[in-house]
Parts: structure tokens; sequence; C-alpha cells
């Protein structure tokens, strides 16, 4: 029997036009993306002109002693914020979902996402100015040494980052059976024990899928990583902004597929760790 | 049973909330377990009972009263210094550890040498016939295999009393009659005290040494399988173990007056002060059908069902009260009786039980 498409629901790949915007949307998000990766073996210095193949530019970035000091220092940073960030966020995890609900939660849960919803251009102007008064306070107690380091953008990619490593550890918190850790508690283990034998363990992928996407945030910052920093502290993303103010060549192609392929082996395996076991 | 106690409970109270709005989830509960025995808390949903468990394996503590263990006030001890385990409803098996690992789990915390910890958990495995399952992880088990590692990995540390919850509700029918025997097995063959929870008064009937019927947070009656069954103490204990029948009238010297008049001879019954009412309860298979005329009450059959082994038949008295009573079916299938006959109702002796209400 023949049904007439009323019967079955409403659909919405069934509407006229789906097809053709999907194409349109897919093409928005990834034909840049193509361009620039394609661009990046293009043999021309010009951005524009296709000049034939050539891996020159990879070879131009690698010798490059900027990019390569910019993108270790993006790659210390990106560590450290999502050590000290995901550390962070598990503590804070723990505290919001092994207790019963209780007054304020919602608050809290706001408080721990302050960095998804307040604009990141008032946090950076915010931290530029609280880290400007740190400084001339250091150097008015003698501890002038302390004012330059790589400790201000550690701090302040760490407290952006939580969010992102709490978002995933609350989830996979969440879908823990507290028996579990009864049962431990039961079977003589002391909480300490408990924590370290089962809650631990079973909230590791949570921990390591929070902890790579704190990485991958840290690693793109600019806005904050530009208010923020001190001369001389160009992160990889920063130094590209800095690039293109002056001369633009495929070089810039070549560090940002290079990053891209770095963001998607990450996030690959962010979904392969978070994707529920069937 | 003489036996000494091993979990002691006194006037145990436990109220979940505060101020008017407290549910008084254990109301002034004191019970002994005796070593070695297989007891069993029994009751609706909602009686208490779990609670009760929890508060011995100590992850609740009580509103008021004490729980001695040997003697021992462990009311204030934390799970993990109680020498007691629990096989847990949803087994809480570890899912990230083997099915070694897990029966190991309780050895290891309590800090025993690797030797003994691998000799225990082999014996374990093997009481619980899993060795071939060792390095499996938990979560490619049957059903019954969980529960089977659940109770091996309790056991393993050979704790003072095993508290189970519920643990066969999971099961079904055919594996939840096996691991009812398997359960019996393994408690004969360890000695451990066993106190289980459930609902299932069937269960409770076959399984225990001793039940504990609870209701409304209170415990009803305490008693052997055979005491609960043909002396229950109330009203309550005597409908949620078995079937059975109530009747009330007037306590004669060894006869109970119906309302309608008629009187049906129950042995040792004394009028009690002032005439008031007494109910009687009687169970369906001691009750006896006469020919009109024989001592007992004026009844009518009112409809027959046939259940194979037994016949049920639906007794109406003068005043309409229906008396269920159970016949044993002859060979030829046929009881003798018909629908719309006029019989005479008594009771078999000693099966009559005065109850409160």
């Amino acid at each position: 029997m023949a049904k007439s498409g009323a019967d079955r629901g409403f659909q919405v790949a069934r509407v006229p036009g789906f097809a053709i915007t999907a194409i349109v949307v897919f093409v928005a998000l990834y034909l840049p993306i193509f361009t620039l990766v394609a661009y990046s073996f293009n043999a021309s210095t010009s951005l524009a002109v296709w000049g034939g193949f050539s891996l020159d530019w990879y070879a131009r970035a690698w010798d490059n002693d900027q990019v390569k000091d910019a993108t270790l220092r993006s790659l210390i940073i990106a560590s450290f914020a999502a050590v000290i960030s995901t550390t962070v966020a598990t503590m804070a995890a723990l505290g919001t979902t092994r207790r019963r609900d209780f007054k304020g939660q919602t608050f809290i849960y706001v408080m721990i996402n302050q960095p998804l919803m307040v604009p990141e251009i008032v946090t950076a102007v915010a931290l530029m100015i609280v880290f400007g008064l740190v400084k001339v306070w250091l150097t008015s107690i003698g501890m002038g040494g302390l004012t330059t380091g790589l400790g201000y953008l550690i701090l302040a990619h760490a407290a952006f980052c939580i969010p992102f490593a709490y978002l995933p550890i609350r989830a996979r918190l969440e879908g823990m059976d507290l028996t579990l850790e009864t049962a431990a508690a039961d079977l003589y283990a002391t909480p300490w024990q408990t924590f370290r034998r089962v809650t631990l363990p079973l909230l590791a992928p949570g921990i390591i899928a929070g902890a790579m996407l704190a990485f991958v945030i840290s690693l793109d910052d600019v806005v904050i990583t530009e208010f923020v920093k001190s001369g001389g502290q160009d992160t990889l993303p920063t130094y590209m902004l800095g690039q293109m103010r002056r001369q633009l060549t495929p070089e810039i192609n070549a560090v940002s597929t290079m990053l891209l392929g770095l963001t998607v082996v990450l996030l690959t395996a962010f979904f392969l760790l978070t994707r529920k076991k069937t | 049973m003489t036996n000494p106690v091993t979990i002691s409970a006194r006037g145990v109270v436990k109220a979940f909330g505060q101020g008017p709005g407290a549910v008084r989830a254990l109301d002034d509960v004191s019970l002994d377990i005796r070593k070695g025995e297989f007891f069993t808390l029994l009751g609706p949903s909602g009686c208490g009972k779990t609670t009760l468990l929890r508060l011995i394996a100590g992850f609740e503590m009580p509103s008021g009263g004490t729980i001695l263990l040997d003697g021992a006030d462990i009311t204030d001890l934390p799970p993990n210094k109680r020498p007691v385990n629990t096989v847990f409803q949803s087994y809480a098996l570890f899912p990230h550890l083997t099915v070694a690992e897990n029966v190991a789990f309780g050895l290891q915390m309590l800090g025993k040498p690797a030797g003994e910890v691998r000799a225990t958990t082999e014996r374990m495995l093997a009481l619980v016939k899993l060795e071939a399952l060792a390095s499996r992880k938990t979560a490619q088990l049957s059903g019954g295999q969980q529960q089977r590692v659940a109770l091996a990995r309790a056991l393993a540390p050979q704790p003072k009393v095993l508290l189970l919850d519920e643990p066969l509700s999971a099961l079904d029918l055919k594996l939840r009659k096996e691991m009812q025997v398997e359960l019996k097995r393994l408690q004969h063959e360890t000695g451990i005290t066993f106190v289980f929870v459930t609902h299932d008064q069937e269960e409770a009937l076959t399984m225990s040494d001793r039940i504990a019927v609870m209701n409304a947070g209170k415990i009803q009656q305490v008693g052997t399988a055979k005491e609960v069954y043909t002396q229950p103490k109330n009203r309550f204990v005597a409908s949620f173990i078995g079937e059975t029948n109530f009747l009330t009238g007037t306590a004669r010297a060894g006869a109970l007056e119906l309302p309608t008049g008629d009187t049906i001879p129950v042995e040792g019954l004394k009028p009690v002060d002032g005439g008031k009412p007494v109910t009687v309860t009687v169970r369906p298979e001691q009750v006896r059908i006469g020919k009109p005329g024989v001592e007992g009450a004026k009844a009518k059959v009112a409809a027959l069902v046939y259940f194979g082994t037994d016949t049920h038949c639906h007794l109406h008295l003068r005043d309409g009260t229906e008396v269920v009573v159970r016949l044993q079916s002859p060979a030829s299938g046929d009881s003798g009786l018909a629908e719309g006959d006029e019989v005479s109702l008594g009771f078999a002796p000693g099966a009559a039980q005065v109850v409160e209400d």
C-alpha cells in the first residue's frame, strides 16, 4: 500500500530545497578549508594564483625558527593549561555530581562555565588589566623578575579551558553507577582507595577527553593570548596573525594545514573516547 | 537453634527528611540474627527491609538506636571497617576489572599477601563454578554469571555476615530457582551468616531458617517459615504470606460464633472479655467441607475453579462472606461438588489462628 507523505510525519529531509541547502552549507563550511590545504602545496608565492605542486612552503615553515619557536611555546602552554584545567575540572565535576542536588547548583554550573558565556574579548581585557596590576605590584616589592614568563599565559589559558574539560568529565560521571563506589567501600576500600581504584579508572576516558579538548582550545586561542602575552611570547596563532599583517605567503597555509592536522587527530581521538559503547 | 547472636539491632530508627515531613523508614526495630543463620527480611517494597540492610552494611547511619556485631557496637563504623559484605541488587560489579580482579578486590583492600589473594580468588571462583571465566570482563557475562561473580566477590573476604539485597530479582524464573538452591549450598559450605532481603514470600519460605516479616518500618513477626505461615501474629503477616481467609465473629468456649449465628468449632478458643469480636485466619487448604447438617457454618458453593492438582472452591456464608477452600483434586478430577450445593464449613484441627488486626 502506498502511503502519502503526511502519514509518516514531518521529515526535514523531505522539505523542498533541503538538498540544495545542505550542499550550500557543506560548501560554505569546507570549501575554505580545502582551498587552504590545496594552496599550501602551491609552488607560486601568491595566495591566489596556482603555480604547480610543491612542498616548498612546508620545508620553509620547518626551517623558520620563528615558527618553530612559536609552535614550541604553543605546545608548552597548551600542555600546562590542559593539565591544570583538567585537574580543576575533575574536582569541580566530582564536587557537583557526587551529592544530592543542592541549592545554588545552577549558579555553580554557571560559575564554572563562565568562560563559555562571557565574550572572550572582555575576559582578555580584564586579564590584561589584572595581570598589569599584579606586575606593577611585583615590581614594587622588588620581584620584577616575575613580571615576564609564560606563567601568565598558562594561567589565563588554564582558566578559560576549565569548562571545556569540565563538560565531558561531568557527562561521564553522571553516567556512572554510584553503587560501584558503595561496593568498593563495602569491600574495605578507604575513600581514597575507592577514588583511586574505582572512580578514577572509570572516569579516565572522560578526563582524557576533557584534557584533549582543553589542549585544542588552548592551542587555537588568539584573543586572550594577544592581550596577555609579553613581547616575544608569540604562540603559533598570534605569530600567524602577525605574519598576515606583513607579507602573505603560502607558508601560512602550510603552517595552518599542520595545525589543522594536529587538531583533527586530537578531535578524532576525543570522539572515539567519548562515544557510547554499544 | 541456639547459636550465639551475630547481628543485633536495638531500637533502630531511621528517618528520612526532617521535621513534620520526615518519613520513618524504620521505626524502633529490634532484632537478633544468630550465627550461621539464613535470615530473611521479608516485606512489601517500602517496608524498610533494604534500609535495615543498608544500616547493617554501614551505607547509611541510623537516626537512633544501636547495631551490634558479635556484641561490639558498630553503629558509627564506616562500611570499609565492617566485616560485612553485600551482594547488591544490581550486582555493582566493577566494569573495568576482570572477573578474577573483581573477586580479589576485597582481599587486596584488606592488604592480604598476593599469594593468599590468588589462592582465595581461585577457591571462590571454583565455589561459584566460574574458573573458566576468570579473565573475562564482567560486561561479557550473562545475568546469572554476574550474580555468581557478585557472590564470589562478597564471600571472598570471608565476612562475618553476608548481606543480600534482593539478589535474585533480576533473574528469570528458571535461573532464580537454580540460584535459590545455589545460595543454600553456598551458605551451607561457607557457614557464613546470610541476611537476605526479598519481597517474594515463596523465596523466603523455601530458603530461610528464620524470617522477619516487615511492614511500614516495623517488624511484624519473627519466626521460622512454618511459624510465620501456620501461626501468623497479625492480619498483615497472615495475608502477606500465602493465601488465607479471615472470619470475624464472637469467641465462645471452643467455637467461633459468626454474625450469621452459625458456630464453627475452634479448638482452644476462649471467650474474650466484653465479647469483643475476634478475627480468625485459616488457610484455604485447612478448611473442611462437610455434608449439610454436620457441625459448622452453613454455606453454599458459589464457584469451583479447577487448577489441576487443586480445585479452588469458593463458598458463600449466609451473609455473603466468601471463604476459599483448596481441595486436592481426586484422580478423576471431579471434586464431587457442584455450584449451588449446600454444605457445612469447618476448620482442620489447630488450623484456625486468632490474629491481631
